[in-house]
């Protein structure tokens, strides 16, 4: 940490990444109280109560769609993707955030990541669960959707290697995966510690057999830190893939407004952008209700904030670049992209995504608005609202409006196409919910680490 | 002691701090025992160092996660990609837009997703087994203050099996470095 210009008189110090006064007990006792002793309140109750009903509504939208098919939807030739693939990209992105803090965070030696990676990561594997649900409910025949797989058929077929589609399953797999594993490997001692400390024969036989002997051992924690470093450095490109591979199904085809290479940088930007927005989201709400703001304090916000800021403006930039390469290019269907944009028939989605994108995110930098907690999170919705957008956007304009007039048309959304997007809103909070009541919430071992670290420190 | 010695695991000692156990560590090491074992709630910076583990030929083989890793990567990749390779040119060619068969360009996403993915695997399930995990049962559960390794105490074991073991004595050790609390752990069932 540099404490040199942070103590100087003229600049205020920095709020603290966790508050003084902790020690590795009442560290372990606060975290850990949330899933063992705490009882189940009635906010916890209402909350998901809400989040399963919510949870049904996407089943019964699936089940509906099963039997009458994709035609429930608004899609229709030219606009086949509509909000399945709207969803799916979005979903995706937000999952970025989760892996950025967890892996890059970790590799810049960046303290403040300890106490959100844990939720941040299991809010990463719960939205790619909610976006790997639409391409496979997508594909018309939903059963057949293992074809997206290689395996030997008995038709001797095989998929097709050089479509962007075909990496998508691969990065999307792979970063499930890896995301559960590096989930799971950070869970390890924390699974040990409530094995240790619970008190019912069920949850000691449960959390038992997850921590799987854990004890602590120097040996044990010396492999274990090369394989976690290791995973760290793994997961770093990958996040930066997946995204990309998410662009080039877009980027790789010749449909104006698509085919540019500034995608893939710009995407990954807008993933990370709409991630920190949806940890801001959670973690607003969930230090308020089990009172953590101890250990997510100012410091995790305001720098949550500015990392929205930066990614913001590197979005900024990508929908400035789009505009001008298609002015530089003169190429004149990108200029008529350009024009339908900004005058056709889904303008207002356009310019509500510039106001939540680009214009709303300013306000980050001032920095009263960075330390309010109330204009954060209704910042982090504009957020979240603008990236959905933005996907619609890309989506919409370029298939109802390609190279021949013949072929353009116009899309609207139907009720299942709504119900089923809420509902993976549901799925998403509901597992959420489950989340903070069955596993520790923020890393018990590492916020010791940060305990340890300070004291070393002899401040405090 | 020989009768004793089949059910005897070790004798564990109870340490306040990071820094009284990687003392402590330290001195065990120098005495010349091998077979012992330090436990901590989080990782603490220096004490593998400490017990030892990273010296010489032993200590390489101690920690083969990375090169695991390496052979998971290898592994994944070239797999990916020759998989790729022998589908879309040997089993099953398709002509799309008179690319040539072997578009390698086109294979490189799905061979860099391979890579990753087999590294991980490897890393993972490699780290697990190097630390014979996982093991539900383990004679140090038996001892009730043992709970307190994964929240607030550190502790250290000197194991029956090391050449130099005997109870007396690295009980006197353990009480002589320092430790707080010092028992004897058996292996029963």
């Amino acid at each position: 940490m540099s404490e040199g210009p942070v103590n100087s008189p003229e600049i205020p110090r920095l709020p603290r990444v966790l508050e003084p006064g902790y020690n590795y007990a009442s560290v372990t006792d606060k975290i850990a109280s949330i899933v063992l002793t705490r009882p189940v309140s009635m906010g916890w109750l209402a909350g998901f109560s809400i989040a399963f009903v919510i949870m049904m509504v996407l089943l019964g939208s699936i089940a509906w769609l099963f039997i009458k098919g994709v035609g429930i939807w608004g899609i229709n030739i030219p606009i086949g993707w509509g909000f399945a693939i709207v969803n799916f990209v979005w979903w995706i992105g937000i999952g970025h955030a989760g892996t950025l803090i967890s892996a890059i965070l970790f590799l810049l030696n960046q303290q403040w990541r300890t106490s959100i990676n844990r939720f941040a990561e299991a809010m990463t594997l719960f939205a790619v669960a909610c976006a790997a649900i639409f391409p496979g409910i997508h594909v018309g025949r939903p059963w057949m959707a293992f074809y997206m797989f290689p395996y030997p058929s008995t038709m001797g077929i095989w998929p097709q290697f050089r479509s962007p589609l075909i990496w998508d399953v691969f990065a999307v797999s792979t970063y499930g995966t890896v995301s559960a594993l590096f989930w799971f490997v950070g869970l390890i001692p924390d699974l040990a510690t409530l094995r240790d400390r619970a008190t019912n024969k069920a949850a000691q036989i449960i959390y038992g057999m997850l921590a799987m002997g854990w004890r602590g051992s120097a040996r044990h924690w010396h492999r274990y830190q090369s394989a976690y470093l290791l995973l760290a450095g793994l997961a770093t490109p990958l996040v930066l893939s997946v995204h990309t591979v998410v662009s080039f199904d877009f980027a790789v085809g010749i449909v104006p407004g698509w085919h540019t290479t500034i995608f893939p940088p710009y995407f990954v930007a807008g993933a990370i952008y709409s991630g920190f927005a949806m940890v801001l989201t959670i973690a607003i709400p969930l230090r308020k209700a089990y009172g953590l703001e101890d250990f997510i304090t100012m410091r995790h916000l305001e720098n949550m904030a500015k990392v929205m800021l930066a990614t913001g403006l590197i979005v900024a930039y990508g929908y400035f670049m789009e505009f001008f390469l298609a002015l530089y290019s003169g190429n004149k269907f990108d200029l008529f992209l350009v024009e339908q944009r900004l005058h056709g028939p889904y303008s207002h989605y356009y310019f509500a995504l510039i106001l939540c994108n680009i214009l709303t995110p300013q306000l980050l930098w001032i920095r009263k608005v960075r330390t309010n907690v109330a204009a954060l999170f209704i910042m982090s919705l504009v957020i979240n609202t603008g990236m959905w957008l933005e996907r619609f956007v890309i989506v919409v304009i370029s298939l109802t409006r390609d190279f021949n007039p013949g072929a353009w048309g116009r899309y609207q959304a139907t009720f299942w196409d709504y119900s089923t997007f809420i509902g993976t809103l549901g799925l998403f909070v509901g597992l959420l919910f489950l989340f903070v009541r069955g596993l520790p919430a923020i890393s018990i071992a590492e916020m010791r680490e940060l305990v340890a670290h300070k004291s070393h420190e002899g401040h405090e | 002691m020989s009768e004793t010695r089949n059910t005897l695991y070790g004798v564990l000692g109870e340490f306040d701090s990071p820094k009284t156990l990687i003392a402590a560590a330290r001195k065990v090491h120098a005495a010349g025992y091998e077979h012992f074992d330090a436990f901590a709630p989080f990782p603490v910076p220096g004490l593998s160092e400490a017990c030892g583990l990273h010296l010489g030929l032993k200590g390489w083989r101690r920690n083969l996660v990375p090169q695991i890793t390496l052979l998971g990567g290898f592994a994944g990749g070239l797999g990916g990609f020759f998989f790729q390779y022998w589908v879309n040119v040997i089993t099953y060619p398709l002509n799309i837009a008179g690319r040539p068969l072997n578009s390698w360009p086109a294979f490189i996403p799905v061979t860099f997703e391979m890579t990753v993915l087999g590294a991980s695997l490897f890393a993972v399930f490699g780290m697990l087994a190097l630390n014979k995990l996982p093991q539900p049962h383990c004679p140090l559960f038996s001892v009730p203050r043992f709970k307190r390794a994964t929240d607030d105490k550190f502790f250290l074991c000197i194991e029956s099996t090391d050449k130099k073991f005997n109870l007396a004595d690295a009980t006197k050790f353990l009480e002589g470095i320092g430790a707080g609390y010092v028992t004897e752990v058996r292996d029963e069932d």
